[in-house]
């Protein structure tokens, strides 16, 4: 019997990965994306868990607008992405320094 | 029993999946492991009895998402090596954070004052229960105003993402339809009023 307690602590370590694929991967746009890419099924796990111990429907209701926004937002990075790369000929971000941010 | 023993079988090649992912050296290592992560995902909320989600999860994410990923590693022509020399001067924090963030979790989950059993299963679901017909319910309930704003969400990001690439090249040879259509006979053609001149003579040899 899979308890909420499993799902949870997958979860945590799932989105724990990934902050630190965050940490890692810091030079590298694309790396990036696929580590956000990756939290957000983490925190979907969390939704679709509850949803389902607490037997409301609304959560995965939830996790189907946040894979809408997920792939909307993965669609219009990845199309800056380009863009950047053919203007700079490279996706490190430590070159993205035009603001001096 | 068997449910538990699938679970933690997928579980552990979910994280192993996800360590492939942000230790991978090649983007496209990383990219393949992320979907063998939604993948295992995907088998996980079929176990917890989360049907439509799962199968979604593979429509949407495996099957346009990564492949979208995939096509922009390999259209790109991405130096790895420079981008990973200073792989390790963050990675302390990075573990740090880690632990930090499964603590927390562990924490929140192990706490019991939350009136939350977390030692419980989910409840069966009654016979007959179908999953896509109570999320379809619930969507285009209670959630109508909400999907609507998805759609027009989603337009919004076709239109920025084609914009955002599309190039236009100089000195390519052409039609322009609309400024073809619009083009009027003021800007081609002037109309000069003037009076009429007589030729003058020629003179006689």
């Amino acid at each position: 019997m899979i308890t909420l307690g499993h799902m949870l602590t997958l979860s945590a370590v799932l989105f724990a990965l990934s902050v630190a694929g965050i940490f890692i991967n810091r030079r590298n746009v694309l790396l990036l994306l696929m580590c956000i890419e990756l939290l957000l099924l983490s925190a979907n796990f969390n939704f679709v868990a509850f949803s389902r111990y607490l037997g409301l429907v609304d959560g995965q209701v939830f996790v189907f607008f946040i894979l809408t926004v997920a792939a909307a937002e993965s669609a219009i990075g990845l199309a800056i992405l380009v863009v950047l790369f053919r203007e700079r000929r490279s996706i490190n971000v430590e070159d993205l320094n035009t603001l001096r941010g | 029993m068997l449910v538990t023993i699938l679970f933690y079988a997928f579980a552990t090649i979910l994280v192993v999946a996800g360590l492939g992912v942000i230790t991978s050296r090649n983007p496209v290592h990383a990219a393949l492991s992320l979907v063998l992560c939604f993948l295992t995902s995907a088998v996980l909320w079929m176990l917890i009895e989360a049907e439509f989600l799962a199968i979604v999860l593979v429509l949407v994410y495996v099957g346009a998402v990564m492949v979208l990923f995939l096509f922009v590693v390999m259209m790109l022509d991405i130096k790895v090596e420079e981008l990973k020399s200073g792989f390790t001067r963050y990675a302390w924090l990075g573990w740090l954070v880690t632990g930090l963030v499964i603590a927390e979790i562990v924490g929140v989950v192990v706490q019991r004052r939350l009136g939350l059993d977390v030692t419980r299963g989910a409840a069966p679901l009654p016979p007959g229960y179908s999953n896509a017909t109570e999320l379809g319910t619930a969507l285009f309930t209670r959630y109508a105003y909400a999907i609507e704003l998805a759609a027009v969400l989603l337009l919004v990001a076709i239109i920025a993402a084609i914009s955002l690439t599309l190039r236009h090249r100089r000195g390519l040879k052409l039609q322009d339809v609309s400024a073809q259509v619009a083009v009027r006979a003021e800007d081609r053609l002037r109309l000069v009023k003037m009076k009429a001149e007589q030729r003058p003579t020629e003179p006689k040899p």
